[in-house]
């Protein structure tokens, strides 16, 4: 297709080879591995309904994960992303209920915020080169104490809640927090946010200019910057979708518990991660995919569930987590020097 | 007569208490191969670097076109059809050839402005050809060409976007006999295009056969800048290696005298 004259070198460079260097290929074998493990165990689990509630928890950690995946890809990391969920449901709820704002507006207010924190943490990496693991690290600890102390100052208790009574609450959550039914199978409409955003990711990854710089920025900075792409701008960018993401998530959560505890999202940081690298993320940067990282979402989502559904104790999911993770960063590995391998 | 594209003028730069060049000119013109040979920590670098934006320089003049100006960074550099490949960060490896090629100007269609891959991808395949470059597959990552491919992507990319002069640190000095002599190859085809190419080198071997001029530089300083018709390999080569050790190098290169004048790239480098 892409060469006009067959290369003698070229051994057999097709759809196969083609098919082993995309870098989702892991996860992919990870998650029909998974659903037919789990689908042996338990019938309801690949039952329409079955999906439908596996892909509920997949959805939220998906549109995490896809994002902390473009920032992977960019070769930066954000451990303040999971934590800023929390503090972006705190300040809507926290806004609509004690100060009697419209529910949207606390929203917008919530998004002002995470922008602000991704900005902070985007001009702090690129304007002091320090590691965005130590950076973020800092974020993430100032916010988790920010969202105990505040909430504690104002509430006397360590959460918020009563959203429901706020104007506006009904609209914004069969807006984001609401189900819609397909096929009269009951469908979490973050599913389809979730959906939405990995589409919009990836075309941004493979079909624009800003993907062609972060996958530049991620592989080697220095030599991006020597060809005129605008390092530093992609990287502040990159933050600031994390911080919407973690915005989106932690709206999406708020209005579907109706409260946030002054601790949530406190953990998730690395679990966006986890997924991003089962998804085929290098630690190191400059490789790796959305639709990866959105399955390596619905692995989690299946194992989550799963695990309840086979009727097991919910403390194997940090087993299985673990051992998720070994597998697919070797599997992606070996993939990767097979591929590498036979094309020199 | 027409200035030169780009000159020097007893350019110098410090850092801290490095010396690092002293009264160094240097002059480019269309369609020549300057070359700037040098020991390690000669200055070779800090010269391109002052020539490609990255340094100020603190002495001297620099003039593009026989104007004074001072570049405000690499982009400007770019921007008036300066470019640089420099040895090391040439190239992403992870990403393919294609996208290496327009990394920084890649063509875009459409109200979204989405990339234009098809066309990217033909003319990446079209201009490697046209420079004779023979690439297996554009969608291939970067990484897994050699040494010497890479360079001629990178030599090629700065010519399709349209560089006067181009800049190259060290380009065959991590390279092969045979790769060597491909690099080398492409350089002259640059300078046939009408382009003024900068070549550093420490390998006199690599520069005589395409350099029109040759700059040496020794520890900061310069030796003197030499058009072709006034210098032999042999002079050029003693003046690299410095008097003191001319006899020692002249007894060792009359021991393997064939090997002397040997075709570009067949000597090794030091
Ligand atoms: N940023 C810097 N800070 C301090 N000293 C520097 C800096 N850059 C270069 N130097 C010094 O300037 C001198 C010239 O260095 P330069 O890199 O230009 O040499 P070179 O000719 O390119 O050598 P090589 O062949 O090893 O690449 C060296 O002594 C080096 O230590
Ligand atoms: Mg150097």
């Amino acid at each position: 297709m892409t060469t006009v004259t067959a290369d003698e070198r070229v051994a057999g460079a097709g759809p196969l080879r083609r098919l082993l260097v995309r870098p989702e290929l892991g996860s992919v074998v990870g998650a029909i591995a998974v659903f037919a493990f789990f689908s042996a165990q338990s019938p309801v689990f690949r039952s329409a309904d079955g999906v439908a509630n596996w892909l509920d928890p997949a959805s939220t950690l998906g549109i995490m994960a896809v994002a902390i995946a473009l920032l992977m890809i960019g070769g930066e990391f954000d451990l303040s992303a999971g934590v800023l969920t929390g503090t972006t449901g705190l300040v809507m709820v926290t806004l609509a209920t004690r100060y009697g704002w419209n529910v949207w507006a606390a929203m917008l207010a919530g998004l002002v915020l995470a922008l602000a924190v991704g900005f902070a943490n985007g001009l702090l990496v690129v304007r002091t080169k320090l590691p965005s693991f130590i950076v973020t690290l800092g974020t993430f600890l100032m916010l988790q104490g920010l969202n105990l102390g505040v909430t504690k100052a104002l509430t006397g208790t360590v959460q918020v809640s009563g959203l429901r009574r706020a104007e506006g609450y009904q609209a914004a959550r069969s807006l984001l927090a609401g189900s819609v039914s397909v096929g009269g199978v009951e469908f979490r409409v973050a599913i389809f946010w979730w959906i939405g955003v990995t589409v919009l990711a990836t075309w941004v990854l493979m079909r624009s200019r800003a993907g062609n710089w972060i996958f530049a920025v991620g592989g080697n900075e220095q030599a991006a910057r020597a060809v005129g792409v605008p390092a530093a701008r992609t990287k502040i960018v990159l933050f600031m979708t994390t911080a919407t993401a973690a915005w989106l998530v932690g709206s999406i959560l708020a209005l579907r518990f109706t409260s946030v505890q002054a601790n949530s999202g406190i953990g998730q940081e690395f679990i966006y991660i986890i997924a991003a690298v089962i998804g085929g993320c290098l630690l190191t940067g400059g490789y790796g995919s959305a639709i990866g990282a959105s399955i390596g979402a619905v692995i989690f989502g299946m194992a989550d569930k799963g695990i309840v559904f086979a009727g097991w104790d919910a403390d194997w999911f940090k087993f299985f987590l673990g051992a998720m993770l070994l597998l697919a960063t070797l599997a992606n590995r070996l993939v990767r020097r097979y591929a590498e391998e036979v094309r020199r | 007569m027409t200035p030169p594209l780009l000159e020097a003028r007893d350019v110098g730069k410090v850092f801290g208490s490095v010396i690092a060049l002293r009264g160094v000119s240097l002059l480019v013109r269309a369609g020549e191969v300057t070359c700037v040979l040098g020991d390690n920590g000669a200055g070779k670098s800090t010269l391109i670097k002052i020539l490609s934006g990255v340094h100020g320089q603190d002495t001297g003049e620099y003039l593009l076109d026989g104007v004074p100006v001072r570049l405000g960074g690499p982009r400007e550099a770019l921007d008036r059809g300066i470019a640089t490949v420099y040895q090391d960060l040439a190239m992403i490896p992870l990403m393919s050839v294609w996208r290496n090629f327009f990394l920084g100007s890649e063509p875009v269609t459409g109200p979204l402005r989405r990339l234009d891959v098809a066309r990217a991808k033909r003319v990446a395949r079209d201009e490697l050809r046209d420079m004779g470059i023979d690439i297996r597959d554009v969608d291939q990552p970067v990484g897994t060409l050699s040494g010497g491919e890479r360079q001629s992507v990178a030599i090629a990319r700065a010519v399709y976007f349209g560089a006067r002069v181009l800049i190259l640190d060290e380009p065959t000095s991590a390279l092969g006999v045979k790769q060597a002599g491909v690099v080398l190859r492409y350089i002259a085809r640059a300078r046939d295009r009408g382009l003024g190419v900068v070549f550093i080198t420490h390998n006199p071997h690599h520069a005589f056969p395409v350099g029109d001029r040759f700059l040496l530089l020794n520890r900061g300083t310069s030796l003197g800048q030499f058009d072709k018709a006034d210098i032999t390999r042999d002079e050029l080569t003693s003046l690299m290696a410095g008097g003191a050790e001319l006899d020692q190098l002249a007894h060792e290169l009359d021991r393997d005298g064939p090997d002397r004048d040997a075709a570009p790239g067949a000597a090794t480098g030091p």
